[in-house]
């Protein structure tokens, strides 16, 4: 790694002045992304401002019908949350499959989305659920956030800190991983409720997506059955070693069919 | 009589270090005043190298030297060299253009070694091999063999036309071609053996010393053989005397063949110790080690099967490209000839076999040995055309491997490439693992999960390998550059306690357990008064190290030999003591005993009778007990056994689960049944892994190293594998002293070919006759689809 | 900057750049050689430790990270010369061989049975996804956390009876 500062804010005023107060500063929340690419010297931050020490960063509750996780939730805390669990057990699922034990025992919530990986797990619950992002500024609908490759709505200084995920009555994550990385080749991330029938997808784009004619077709009947004359065209999915656009649209389709079928199970 | 000895399922003695963190890796081991080396490493394929600027770098903080190939050649310092020589069919020698450790003139590989930046601090080295500059014009580059023997394609050396290393050929052609003539029908297959990176958890790591005052060289290293290391290193690059250099491999986090090579990191970290009179380290990262480790297997293969009306094989012949990578590595053209084209008889009666090979430069890492070495290759040929000929003329896959086995009275057996296999009985292990793998309930175990909508496939193999490696006279026919015998000394202390010192190093493979056994039994001692040393060339006469299997028949028979030796000398003590004669004197279960008396003396009495020789026969007899002993083999031995997999494969994504893996090994003599089915469990995880989910690839334009990492070069994980049963069926080796073939690559020889054996029998209703490792999902998707686009459109 | 935690029971305290890894802050200032490096991408778990109980890989944590927290490496496993009992069930199953990623599948095996006292097989093996293992096949690290799980339960239930 290169050498860089490091600053340990106790407030988001605090964390926000840091950030701005000299360039290439860059976040640091549960590092599990970040780390390797400085490891790997990809990245040359001249200062990291670690998000961890603010308090009431990382809490999980429940306010009327949405569940707020907090930006610095660890995927093992969303994943064991009793309170996700009971509320959206598609989303504590979807955490309880991020990256492996330890990952999730550092990465957070807000550095997963802040960082839009392309094959990145939460994206897909957070288009898939029709969150709703909340920063120190603002409120950013899941819908406008993940606006491409690495990148997304946020402004430069801007933090995330927390999101609100409104409380499906059915969903489901399903994944098909890459067997080296584990990275999702391709997720989708189905579920009905109060912001409507919902299909995302993660891993096969640039960012996550929707599958609008996938929903449209679920409204009829929520149902494996009514996808099952739709496909998916491989224009703009990505290729790689591990699979072809065309491949990952045809998973997609069977991804988004297996998760409907566990959504109503 | 201990109850420790061959045969215990004995803990490991090594196991606490290892279990509470006080392991003494190389990486772990810090000096005073210790440099860091770091390597500039070339980022390119294939280029002219013009000029390296290294003022950058060696102004840089920290630096305390920097190096190119030209300091190298200003001070003699040589390449690396290849230690097997494989000659052209025609009886000329192989290609053998010079390996620099340090480029000089042109770039053959991504990760060709370029400068060597040593710093104070790790991170000033890194800062500083950032800054080292070259100007370069960029060369096409070709990686795969198919393509690098086209007219036209880049040439890696001016003086190998053809990229062609050697053109090598083993079995009769004549006879083959007759028997092809006769056959009633030709099984036909075309393969490709995917390329392999070996991985061992532990990346290489070397610290070289250096002593001015007394001009002694000290090199610790991740290796399977130092005193093979001391020696290409001392001779072939350093030019330093053997006495002058003390190489030392300490514990060595996993090896598999990838650490029994002569690196160019081992020699230059020694190098610039001497130089900066300052101890030198270099740590791998894995990154690096994906860039500089050798890589492995790598073939382009046609076969052919002749078969009579019944089944019964009549002729086999096999050509093969092998990727030799940009450089001979220390043993690279010996694996896919004469540990590949020798094992192609397998377990069968074919009378006629002939394999040409043709071994490829490419601008791609070295490839050389990795776990099985040319066998698992072999057996992937052989096992995989069988099934397609047993499927081509609806025999039975059983009952045709049934028919052609060589049977158990036919031992021992001349097969006609070269290979004479001593002992054997393959129908037995058939039988077990038949038995133990249900084959018989396969077909219920289909159905239920056809209802599932998943494909059940099941596949077996029938393999034996040679290893033990081997009988100087014989590899030095083979074109061995060195005898590959092992050396052992006992020292029985005056206390009866025992210190065994072996040139068979373990990384893994629990040494100083089963060495321990074995001396525990032959002198009635208990393990607990043994110590076994390996990994030291101060300590250790001498060593081939561990490879091909090679540590219990040839490395424990070298210790059975010098125990033998102990107790010959023994024997002459007793004698004495007993006032007997030596010939009357019997030893068993740690007793000298005057034949058909209950005159006695213990192992121990006598142990301090030579030591402390009070009454002693001085005059014929000297006093202590110590004794070396060199063995050489009188033969390969022969491992061989039958693995039986069963997967499913999920139709709509493609994806294989490998549901159960049955393996049943004769390796012989089980010294420890503990250790042997770890070995066992290890090895096939390894083939496993090559069938399903390991793959190196290199980008065919840019020549690029596209699978790095572990992001994308997929290591086998514990949920990717089901529970592996192993069982054995003995029969002894009859060409060593303690009955042991070897058991160290058994897994990984026979895996490959089980698991996708398994993966066609799953996809046969679809017409499929082969599929190429890995097995990876979109490649199955594919098949599926291209066989049912009704299907797959769904 | 310094940084100061507890590791293995014992208070250290020592001076780090800001990029110091926590795995070289064990392994080079401290000295504690145990916790192993197998790769650079955060996924083979040679380095795993446990941070306030928790499995983290030591090489994906910077040093400064884990300031105040209660470190254990695989030297802080043992009670004296009493092998922790998923050691010892490490060492009776042959769930080790070259050692090298040992370290991090126990402690990766130890933290498995805090939060699912009896694991069966098939949670073994999901489990044990972030650690990496080249010689054993896992079939007998997975024989091992069984047995270490139930020996840990016995351990813990078992000395209550006086």
């Amino acid at each position: 790694m290169h050498s860089f500062s490091y600053f340990r804010p106790a407030s988001i005023t605090e964390a926000t002045n840091l950030l701005a107060g000299g360039e290439d500063r860059k976040l640091l929340a549960g590092g599990q992304t970040l780390l390797p690419t400085l490891k790997q010297r990809l990245a040359h931050p001249t200062a990291l401002v670690d998000l961890k020490s603010i308090p009431g960063f990382a809490t999980i509750r429940h306010e009327a019908d949405v569940v707020v996780i907090g930006a610095l939730t660890r995927h093992a805390e969303v994943a064991a949350s009793e309170l996700v669990t009971g509320a959206i057990p598609a989303l504590a699922k979807l955490a309880g499959g991020i990256g492996d034990v330890q990952v999730r025992n550092r990465g957070t919530l807000g550095g997963s989305i802040a960082n839009s990986d392309p094959a990145a797990d939460y994206p897909a619950g957070l288009l898939g659920l029709g969150a709703t992002i909340g920063t120190d500024r603002r409120a950013i609908p899941a819908d406008d956030f993940f606006t491409g490759l690495f990148e997304t709505a946020l402004q430069p200084d801007e933090i995330v800190t927390q999101v609100y995920f409104p409380i499906p009555k059915r969903a489901a994550y399903v994944k098909f991983a890459n067997q080296a990385s584990r990275y999702a080749i391709a997720g989708v991330f189905v579920s009905d409720g109060p912001a409507g029938i919902r299909v995302a997808v993660t891993g096969a784009g640039p960012h996550a997506f929707r599958l609008p004619d996938f929903e449209r077709a679920l409204e009829r009947s929520f149902a494996p059955a009514s996808l099952a004359p739709l496909t998916v065209s491989p224009d703009g999915l990505n290729t790689d070693l591990h699979a072809s656009a065309e491949y990952r649209a045809h998973l997609i389709g069977v991804l988004a069919r297996r998760a409907i079928a566990a959504a109503i199970a | 009589m201990t109850d420790d000895g061959i045969g215990a399922h004995l803990l490991r003695k090594e196991d606490k270090r290892f279990l509470t963190g006080r392991g003494n890796y190389v990486h772990d081991i810090t000096r005073p005043n210790q440099l860091y080396a770091v390597f500039a490493r070339s980022p390119y394929a294939h280029a002219d190298l013009l000029a390296v600027d290294i003022s950058g770098a060696a102004e840089a903080p920290g630096v305390v030297g920097v190096f190119t190939g030209e300091d190298l050649k200003t001070d003699g310092i040589g390449g690396l060299p290849c230690g097997w020589g494989v000659n052209n069919k025609d009886g000329s020698p192989m290609k053998e253009p010079p390996h620099p450790a340090l480029a000089i003139g042109k770039l053959r590989h991504v990760g060709d070694p370029i400068a060597m930046v040593v710093a104070e601090t790790l991170k000033e080295a890194r800062d500083a091999a950032e800054l080292v500059t070259y100007d370069v014009t960029q060369l096409p580059a070709v990686t795969g063999v198919a393509d690098a023997v086209k007219p036209g394609a880049p040439r890696l050396f001016d003086d190998v036309p053809g990229n062609l290393c050697t053109d090598w050929e083993c079995g009769d052609k004549a006879k083959t071609d007759a028997a092809f003539a006769t056959a009633y029908h030709i099984a036909k297959l075309d393969l490709v053996n995917n390329r392999l990176v070996g991985n061992p958890m532990e990346p290489r790591a070397a610290l070289g010393e250096y002593d001015p005052s007394t001009g002694d060289y000290t090199l610790h290293t991740t290796s399977q053989f130092p005193h093979v290391v001391r020696l290409l290193m001392g001779l072939f690059v350093l030019n330093v005397p053997q006495h002058k250099i003390r190489v030392v491999a300490p514990d060595v986090g996993g090896g598999f063949g990838v650490k029994q090579f002569h690196y160019a990191e081992e020699a230059l970290v020694t190098w610039a110790a001497g130089r900066l009179a300052q101890p030198v380290k270099w740590v791998s990262d894995r990154g690096e080690g994906f860039l500089s480790d050798a890589h492995a297997r790598d073939h382009v293969t046609h076969a052919e099967l002749a078969l009579d009306r019944d089944g019964k094989f009549l002729g086999l012949r096999v050509s093969t490209l092998a990727n030799m990578g940009a450089y001979l590595s220390t043993f690279g053209p010996n694996i896919p000839t004469n540990l590949y084209g020798l094992l192609l008889a397998g377990v069968y009666t074919t009378p006629a076999i002939h394999c040409a090979v043709k071994c490829i430069f490419t601008n791609t890492l070295p490839v050389d040995a990795y776990r099985g070495a040319g066998r698992p290759e072999a057996t992937f040929v052989l096992e995989r055309i069988v099934d397609v000929a047993a499927r081509e003329m609806g025999i039975d896959r059983v009952e045709i491997r049934r028919r052609n086995f060589i049977p158990a009275d036919a031992f021992p057996y001349q097969t006609p490439v070269m290979m004479a296999y001593d002992s054997g009985d393959h129908g037995a292990t058939l039988k077990k693992a038949l038995d133990i793998a249900d084959w018989a309930g396969f077909a219920e175990r289909r159905r239920e999960a056809a209802a599932r909508g998943k494909l059940r496939g099941i596949g077996l193999v029938t393999y034996i390998e040679a290893c033990g490696l081997a009988p100087s006279r014989i590899a030095g026919q083979l074109g061995a550059r060195a005898g590959l015998y092992e050396s052992a000394n006992i020292r029985v202390h005056p206390t009866g306690d025992i210190t065994v010192f072996t040139g068979s190093h373990s990384h893994g493979q629990g040494h100083e357990t089963a060495f321990a056994q074995i001396v525990s039994s032959l002198l009635g001692v208990s393990t607990e008064k043994i110590e076994i040393v390996h990994g030291d060339t101060a300590k250790i006469p001498f060593g081939l190290g561990t490879y091909g299997s090679r540590s219990a028949s040839v490395g424990g028979s070298a210790i059975a030999k010098a125990v033998g030796k102990v107790i010959d000398k023994g024997k002459k003590i007793a004698a004495h003591m007993l006032e007997a004669a030596e010939h009357d004197i019997e030893f068993a279960a740690g007793t000298f005993k005057v034949a058909g008396t209950d005159r006695t003396k213990s192992f121990a009495d006598v142990v301090l009778a030579a030591y402390i020789p009070h009454d002693y026969p001085l005059e014929t007899l000297e006093p202590g007990m110590e004794e070396n002993a060199f063995y050489d083999p009188v033969n390969f031995t022969f491992p061989g056994g039958c693995h039986v997999a069963e997967v499913e494969i999920d139709p709509e994504t493609g994806i294989t689960q490998l549901l159960a893996y049955t393996a049943v090994d004769d390796v012989g003599t089980v010294i420890n049944p503990m250790i042997v089915e770890g070995q066992i469990h290890g090895g096939v995880a390894q083939g496993v892994g090559q069938a399903l989910l390991e793959n190196c690839v290199y980008d065919p334009q840019s020549g690029q190293l596209l699978t790095g990492s572990f992001m994308d070069y997929c290591m086998p994980r514990a949920d990717d594998l089901p529970n592996i049963v192993v069982a054995t069926e003995v029969t002894t080796c009859r060409t060593n002293p303690l009955g042991v073939k070897g058991c160290g690559e058994v897994g990984t020889i026979g895996s490959p070919a089980t698991v996708i054996n398994a993966v066609v029998d799953a996809l046969a209703g679809y017409g499929v006759t082969h599929v190429d490792m890995p097995a990876s999902p979109e490649k199955i998707w594919r098949i599926i689809r291209a066989a049912a686009p009704h299907a797959a459109a769904e | 900057m310094d940084v100061a935690l507890t590791l293995n029971g014992r208070r250290v305290k020592r001076p780090v750049e800001p990029e110091t890894l926590l795995v070289e802050f064990i392994r080079e200032r401290v000295g504690l050689t145990g916790t192993h490096i197998g790769c650079d991408t955060s996924q083979c778990g040679a380095c795993t430790i446990l941070v306030n109980g928790q499995s983290v890989k030591s090489c994906t944590m910077l040093a400064v990270e884990a300031e105040g927290a209660m470190v254990t490496t695989i030297e802080g496993l043992a009670k004296g010369n009493v092998l922790h009992p998923m050691q010892q069930a490490f060492h009776e199953e042959h769930g080790l061989q070259c050692g090298f990623c040992t370290p991090g599948m126990v402690l990766s095996a130890v933290d498995l049975v805090q939060h699912n006292p009896a694991p069966s097989e098939g949670e073994i093996r999901h489990w044990l996804e972030g650690n990496i293992c080249r010689c054993t096949g896992y079939t007998n690290i997975v024989r091992a956390v069984r047995a270490g799980a139930a020996a840990m339960q016995r351990a813990s239930t078992g000395g209550g009876n006086d």
